[in-house]
């Protein structure tokens, strides 16, 4: 598994620069994080690689396809292979747990077949196999509205994996949780990531779980990578690089403050898609001040 | 790895699937029933549809003599004046009805005999209701005044007796801790605290009697749809659009005034 | 004022400007009826015999004439059928019209305003006015009647539905998309199980009122009760016209209950 992306680049309508210029790629089954502080363009990034959002220049290459290139069709497949867990998790709250799980194979299954909910059994014993890996035996049934914030991201992972992904974008998975969970949903997800020999790329700006959990960081600022290297490589003035000025959140007290900056800033964000939406509502990653 | 396979049926609303089953059998063999009792063959409805796109040619564009204008503009007054007033008598005739039928206010006998009076003018529609009025007063603006009246009440005072009976009853014993009469008490413990929601609901009510009056003509009850009802007889369709047109302009406008009203209020 | 004190701590909560614009608003309440009164020019004189004239007919509407039910049963589920045909029909249409007509699944702007329009015209246009296009267009009978009221349906279903929809979470929507879902499934596992209460809520919540609007048709000749109830005030039956009246208010009464009992089910 390669991805490959040079000099990404999104400039929203309204003029403000996420992305300068992003080349970065990831080989193996390594687990990256990227840093940053709020603004800094990471969620953009995550979300211009499977063209959530649409970037306005650069190439990006999933093992050798220019997903920049796809139509739609070809997108849809090319999403088929890259699993995505969202920071406010993203479920669909009043279906049960099994639906969205099996939301991961919609792109094998037709409309038809997904709008009775039969999907081929083998979905279903993998749909399985994952939520007992995740820790959910027994509520497949269970609305995902009953369940708490660490249950519903176990949820949200096992709906990625179950698409059995060649690569996991993860943003911000711990921003909504308390941080014994924020820990323990980590490590599960760089657990199971290791077991099926997936890359992870994860955006946080949690730098001590960064620090605790991955193999690799890149740390964004302002639109530019400004560090890319091991983990142990990662020192002070690294830091000092990433987050220009300000502490770095390590501590929890500033972690919930970033935690809630982080939480309005993206709401815009959320909004800007394609396909079925089109009114223009996107709005800009918040500049670069929360965490800076 | 479990060799066992397992299979997921997603869990149904209903105690039992079959239940599930029978439920919307049940009702799909209701809606056939319905297409056979109405007659609604699908080879009937393409066919209608089809002579209506041909009649289609009949209604456009939109045409009005100088003499039908004239018409149109002198009977829209007619349905919006008619609207006026009997937003005001509905209102005023409403006050005390809501008060005899909230359940906190009133006495049971003359509670039971408001809400009795309430669900009556809820559950006729306005047009049957402009037809009896008709044959007891006669043709003309006061059966459409009457009947929007009686329509008006029933909305209006259900509503406000509901709001009644939601009151905070402690504010009224205060008041009425001081010695005041019963009319003061209302007065000064009760109608501040429904005013707000009174002003809103008004407005909406007014603009729900503007569409009233443009439709109770049909059945002779005053207003812009005895024209209407005329065009369509006389098969005069393009004049028919133009009425339906300045209908539809009435009504937005009505709906616009009343939204803007009502956002200010709030 | 004997209460003055005591009162003085509610009043408080409204201030002059305010007392002055309550003020202004009666005044212009009253300008209003009394030129529109003056304008309708009907006398006074004709106002004073209404409440004889009423109570005339009341009276002769008493007793109801029972013997007159069998002949209304048929007319009965008519209406009925026309009310569920209707609402039926009106879903089938109203699904992709609030699509539309929804801000944040709209294709284009050219078809949101599309949208706009069709809801709009659908919910100026009275039932009763839809009925008399639909009786030239399919002749007298049921079947006008169930088009018309699929027709003032849909601007209603379509106009609270598209609101719904405009408020649904759009990241679960996102989510789905992400997976590599095609538009449909979107559709069907992104944005339907978020409206889905509403929708039917909304459609039992219409039925309800399409059974009371059913009643009328009748007077345009789409079919319905209010054929025989129109043919019994012609021929001043009145007794035969008061258990009409009693057989409506029971239809009515029992599909608000219906309603309000399936609303309440589903949430």
């Amino acid at each position: 598994m390669t991805l490959d992306v040079t000099d990404l680049r999104k400039t929203y309508p309204t003029g403000d620069e996420a992305l300068k210029g992003v080349d970065l790629s990831i080989d193996g089954s390594e687990t990256t994080a990227m840093i940053g502080p709020s603004g800094a363009g990471k969620s953009t990034f995550i979300r211009c690689i499977n063209r959530l959002t649409e970037p306005t220049a650069g190439t990006i290459e999933l093992d050798g396809t220019d997903l920049i290139g796809l139509d739609d069709d070809g997108l849809r497949e090319a999403r088929r292979d890259i699993g995505m867990i969202f920071q406010e998790y993203n479920l669909v709250e009043r279906l049960t747990v099994m639906e969205n799980v099996l939301t991961g194979r919609l792109g094998y299954v037709s409309a038809w077949r997904a709008f009775r909910r039969s999907f081929p059994p083998e979905d279903v014993e993998r749909a399985y196999g994952i939520l007992d890996r995740v820790g959910l035996d027994g509520m497949e049934n269970k609305r995902v509205d009953e369940l708490s914030g660490g249950q519903r991201q176990r949820v949200g992972i096992a709906r990625a994996v179950v698409q059995q992904p060649t690569i996991l974008l993860v943003d911000e998975p711990t921003s909504s949780l308390d941080p014994e969970t924020s820990n323990t949903v980590m490590r599960l997800l760089t657990e199971i990531a290791a077991e099926r020999g997936v890359p992870v790329l994860i955006n946080i700006h949690e730098v001590d779980l960064a620090v605790e959990h991955a193999d690799r960081i890149v740390g964004l600022h302002d639109g530019e990578v400004v560090f890319d290297g091991p983990t142990a490589e990662l020192g002070d003035d690294a830091l000092d690089r990433v987050y220009r000025g300000g502490d770095p959140p390590e501590s929890g007290e500033s972690r919930a403050v970033t935690a809630a900056d982080d939480g309005d800033g993206s709401v815009g964000d959320r909004f800007a898609g394609d396909g079925v939406v089109t009114t223009d509502g996107r709005t800009p990653d918040r500049p670069a001040s929360g965490g800076s | 790895m479990a060799t066992e396979r397992r299979t997921w049926r997603r869990p149904t609303a209903f105690r039992r699937r079959e239940f599930k089953w029978a439920a919307y059998l049940g009702l799909v063999a209701f809606f056939l029933w319905s297409a056979w009792g109405v007659g609604a063959d699908p080879a009937r409805i393409l066919q209608g549809f089809g002579s209506g796109l041909s009649l289609l040619g009949d209604f456009f564009p939109p045409e009005a003599t100088p003499r039908q204008s004239q018409r149109i503009v002198d009977k829209m007054i007619e349905s919006v004046a008619m609207a006026m007033v009997s937003t005001v008598t509905g209102i005023a005739l409403s006050i005390p009805v809501a008060f005899m039928a909230a359940e906190n206010l009133s006495p049971k006998p003359l509670y039971y005999l408001n809400r009795g009076f309430i669900s009556l003018s809820r559950a006729l529609n306005v047009i049957i209701v402009a037809i009896l009025v008709v044959k007891a007063v006669g043709l003309g603006p006061l059966a459409g005044i009457i009947t929007i009246t009686f329509k008006t009440v029933g909305f209006f005072s259900k509503l406000l007796a509901e709001d009644l009976e939601d009151i905070d009853m402690r504010s009224v014993d205060a008041v009425r801790s001081t010695g005041a009469s019963p009319v003061q008490t209302l007065i000064y413990g009760v109608v501040p605290q429904i005013v707000p929601r009174f002003a809103g609901l008004s407005v909406y009510r007014w603009d729900i009697n503007i569409r009233a009056s443009t439709v109770v003509g049909i059945v002779g009850a005053g207003g812009i749809g005895s024209v209407l009802l005329t065009a369509f007889n006389r098969y005069s369709y393009q004049y028919v659009t133009a009425i339906l047109v300045a209908i539809i302009a009435v009504v937005l406008v009505a709906e616009g005034v009343s939204a803007v009203v009502r956002r200010r209020y709030q | 004022m004997t209460s003055e004190v005591d009162a003085a701590r509610t009043w408080e909560r409204f201030d002059r400007r305010r007392r002055l614009g309550r003020f202004v608003g009666v005044l212009v309440a009253f300008v209003v009826f009394a030129g529109s009164w003056a304008f309708l020019d009907m006398g006074v004189t004709n106002v004073e015999t209404v409440p004889r004239e009423i109570n005339d007919l009341l009276s002769r509407m008493f007793p109801p004439d029972v013997a007159y039910v069998p002949e209304i049963v048929g007319p009965l589920i008519e209406t009925v059928h026309i009310a569920a045909l209707g609402t039926a029909g009106a879903l089938v249409i109203t699904i992709p019209v609030a699509l539309l007509a929804a801000e944040n699944t709209t294709p284009n702007a050219a078809t949101y305003w599309l949208g706009k329009l069709i809801v709009t015209v659908s919910r100026s246009v009275n039932t009763i006015i839809w009925a008399l296009v639909f009786v030239v267009v399919f002749g007298s009978g049921p079947l006008a009647g169930a088009v018309a009221i699929a027709f003032r349906s849909v601007g209603f279903l379509g106009k609270l539905l598209s609101e719904e929809i405009e408020e649904i979470d759009f990241g679960q929507v996102e989510a789905v998309r992400a997976a590599g879902a095609s538009p449909i499934q979107v559709l069907t596992y992104g944005v339907l199980p978020q409206v889905k209460p509403a929708l039917v809520g909304l459609s039992v919540y219409r039925w309800d009122i399409n059974v009371r609007d059913s009643t009328i048709l009748g007077f345009v000749g789409a079919g319905g009760i209010g054929v025989q109830l129109f043919r019994a005030v012609n021929a001043f039956a009145w007794q035969s016209v008061a258990m009409i009246l009693i057989v409506i208010l029971g239809v009515v009464l029992v599909s608000e209950g219906v309603s309000a009992y399936t609303r309440r089910l589903v949430r």
